[in-house]
């Protein structure tokens, strides 16, 4: 540049662009400024050395205090784990009824299981135990195979149609689709449901279907259709209907047999764990 | 763009005018800092300024030690920020996190206060009451003490280092670090009970943190106050170009009567003052600025406001007879005024002063009333959504609730909740069982409870929709009643 234009108002060098008749002004950096630029590149180099910094082929510089976020994460799960070492053991000597009577021990349980619930069964039976078609809602008051905190802990451990050699095991018979009852038989038992459930139905259908009903459903389901825990089979005169309560998900029922699986958590989840998730089941509103 | 001159001699010799880009004259791009010597001056606003120095740093050093009874369930500090137990404590007030709007009505306050007092008053906050300042101030005023005044320290940067100017050097440095250290440590006080917290500092047995706070603090004072100083005004801080948005020409700001001053000019005792101006440009003004700056360039960013000049002129004027104040706190619009032979008047009640007033007396009265009315306990509903509603086996439908329950007062206290609006067929305490309304739910101390609760309304109760109820909270003692609203879901359409 030739020469220098300043700027006659503020006394400092223009940088010549001009926006509008508006000229920049080519303040100058105060030098400090410049020195903590410098420092920073300082630190930059010191950062080197002392972290994690420079990737390789096959690793990277470790820096001298070998930091490591990942050891870090490990540190931090093997000291929750130390601390948590003292209550594992608790729950591993409690039984249930102790553990509810605790008001600390309940805690612990209570953030155990809720966290284990999160993890490992929300999936089915949704983040709150609310369930969905097909997966029972933990938070009523029907159990299929009871509700006390003992059947809970029972039914996570063994599951339900699932590979444990003791695990719960009931299969109602696909009455439509293998062809043990005629279309217009299953049409008649399923007004008789309806009318067990205590709601307006068709008395031909149902005055048919009673003696249907007496051969084909009453072994499990009780000759009044109450249902018998101990074979799993759900009671047919409450509100509560696992696959629907609606006539087509009734015949539906009858036609094909649903039967869910749930898996055996007895290898998988410690026995404390499981201990944590009855707790946590139990006090969603339904335990008996 | 480069011009071509080309001058032939008469040896035929081509000349140019071309200069190296990298000559000294175009490496202009870094400024070094101009060192300035305040020189001490003694006047009206210089001891307006040591009085609020004193006031400042007083309220800065010894509120925390100030202590206020609350009885056992907490601290006995007055001024506290209590981090850990996450409560704010300010002599009778008690602030929770959930509370931070009064917080947040402060900072508006402190931000309208600072607009009307700028738009009246210009840098007030600047000149007088920045901590920038305040330590800025004290630090040449010790600076003054070792070194000596102005021209004493002049002398001093341009001396060869002598054991005596190294022994100044370190002794200023020394106090200026002990200082720095001294405001970093009280800053830590706000943070935790400050006798305890004192012992564990002298003693070793202090918190990294706490250590780590005072040195950070130590460090940003002995480097801002001491070393940056104007630079952190003029460079780093927004403040000055805000405040440029909140005055005007109306407002009161310290400045250079050029009206009475100019035109400027050396004067002998004896001389006439006919035809002339009063400033004898003597540059005491100059001399005595923190910010090294002429304040007789009329008003400018650089310009803290803290009022120096006018001491140093006033003395100034005493000294050659004529009339104090040429440099005074006065208004762009009066000097215009005087110029042209027009009275000078002051207009404080304006447009933008009466706006900033306006809000201030609002925000003040809108803190100050629910400030008062404000209750000790409360009470918050989440609703279960996950599920949102169960049928159970009868037909009967049960909503799920978390209710917190708090209780801000530093007594434990025993609520009793009802609900309103539905007819329960049972409702279930979780950890309690079954109850009856109302509830006794007992809360601790300064303390949230967090209950979760079932309300179960019987299928022949139930009609279809949501329905909206509410929880009651009352403290039965004192009948302090607390109310929040809630939804009940039948699970049927209507």
């Amino acid at each position: 540049m030739s020469k220098k234009e300043i700027d006659g108002v503020s006394g400092t060098e223009t940088t010549g662009h001009e926006w509008d008749g508006i000229k920049e002004l080519n303040t100058p950096l105060p030098r400090w400024w410049l020195g903590i630029f410098f420092l920073c590149i300082l630190w930059a180099a010191g950062y080197w050395i002392v972290m994690p910094a420079w990737p390789g082929i096959t690793g990277y510089t470790h820096g001298v205090l070998n930091y490591s976020q990942r050891d870090q994460v490990m540190a931090d799960v093997d000291a929750l784990k130390a601390a948590r070492h003292a209550r594992e053991a608790e729950l591993a000597h409690a039984t249930l009824q102790q553990i509810q009577a605790n008001p600390d021990l309940l805690q612990f349980a209570m953030a155990e299981g809720r966290a284990s619930f999160g993890d490992n069964c929300a999936a089915c039976h949704g983040a709150g135990g609310q369930g969905a078609r097909g997966y029972p809602n933990l938070n009523d008051d029907a159990w299929l195979w009871g509700g006390k905190l003992g059947d809970i802990q029972h039914t996570i451990t063994v599951g339900v149609r699932s590979t444990a050699p003791d695990t719960h095991q009931s299969q109602m018979p696909a009455f439509g689709r293998d062809g043990i009852l005629k279309p217009e038989q299953i049409d008649d038992l399923t007004e008789y449901v309806v009318f067990l459930s205590g709601r307006p139905s068709d008395k031909g259908a149902v005055g048919r279907a009673a003696k249907l009903f007496a051969d084909n459903c009453a072994m499990c389901h009780g000759p009044g259709g109450k249902g018998d825990r101990a074979m799993g089979a759900p009671n047919l005169t409450d509100n509560d209907w696992l696959y629907g309560p609606e006539r087509a998900d009734i015949r539906d029922q009858i036609w094909n047999g649903h039967g869910g699986v749930m898996p055996t958590w007895g290898g998988r989840l410690s026995p404390e764990t499981i201990k944590a998730l009855a707790v946590y089941v139990h006090s969603l509103g339904g335990g008996e | 763009m480069h011009t071509v001159i080309k001058i032939r001699n008469s040896d035929g010799v081509e000349r140019s005018d071309a200069v190296a880009s990298n000559s000294a004259a175009s490496r202009s791009f870094y400024k070094s800092r101009v060192p300035i010597y305040p020189k001490l001056v003694d006047g009206t606003y210089r001891k307006l300024k040591w009085a609020a120095m004193a006031v400042l740093l007083g309220i800065y050093y010894l509120v925390p030690w100030i202590r206020w009874d609350r009885g056992p369930a907490a601290p006995s500090q007055a001024v506290l920020v209590d981090l850990a137990h996450e409560r704010f404590y300010f002599f009778f007030i008690e602030i929770w996190p959930q509370e931070v709007y009064y917080i947040t009505g402060l900072l508006v306050l402190g931000a309208v206060a600072i607009f009307l007092v700028s738009a009246l008053f210009g840098r007030l906050w600047c000149g007088y009451a920045c901590p920038q300042t305040v330590w800025t101030d004290l630090f040449i005023y010790v600076e003054n003490l070792i070194e000596g005044d102005r021209s004493a320290r002049i002398r001093l940067a341009a001396a060869p280092w002598t054991a005596s100017k190294v022994a100044k050097r370190v002794a200023k440095h020394a106090t200026w670090i002990l200082i720095a250290i001294a405001t970093g440590g009280a800053w830590v006080f706000y943070f935790a009970d400050a006798p305890s917290l004192a012992r564990d500092l002298f003693t070793g047995a202090g918190s990294a943190a706490a250590y780590g706070a005072v040195a950070l603090l130590a460090f940003t004072t002995y480097s801002l106050g001491g070393l940056m100083r104007e630079q952190v005004c003029t460079y780093m801080c927004p403040w000055p170009r805000i405040q440029a948005a909140m005055s005007d020409k109306e407002t009161l700001a310290v400045t250079y009567r050029s009206d009475r001053g100019e035109p400027r000019g050396a004067h002998k005792k004896g001389d006439s003052w006919e035809g002339r101006g009063a400033c004898i440009d003597c540059n005491q003004c100059v001399a005595a600025c923190p910010m090294g700056i002429d304040i007789r360039d009329g008003n400018q960013l650089e310009c803290i406001n803290c009022a120096l000049c006018i001491d140093a002129c006033d003395d100034v004027m005493a000294r050659i007879g004529q009339e104090p104040r040429l440099i005074a706190y006065d208004t762009d619009a009066n000097v215009a005024r005087r110029t042209a032979r027009k009275p000078a008047r002051f207009r404080f009640v304006r447009a933008r002063t009466v706006l900033y007033s306006s809000v201030l007396a609002i925000v003040t009265v809108v803190m100050a009333v629910s400030l008062a009315t404000r209750s000790t306990i409360d009470l918050d509903v989440l609703r279960d959504r996950n599920p949102n509603f169960v049928t159970l086996a009868d037909g009967a439908v049960r909503n799920g609730y978390t209710l917190k329950l708090m209780n801000r007062s530093l007594a434990p206290r025993t609520f009793l909740l009802s609900l309103e609006g539905v007819v329960p067929k049972g409702i279930n305490v979780i950890g309690v069982g079954v109850v009856t309304q109302p509830v006794p739910l007992a809360v601790d101390a300064d303390k949230v409870r967090a209950v979760r609760i079932l309300v179960t309304v019987a299928k022949s109760d139930l009609t279809p929709g949501s329905h909206e109820i509410h929880f009651v909270l009352v403290d039965p003692k004192t009948g302090e009643r607390r109310a929040a609203d809630a939804i009940f879901v039948s699970g049927d359409t209507p």
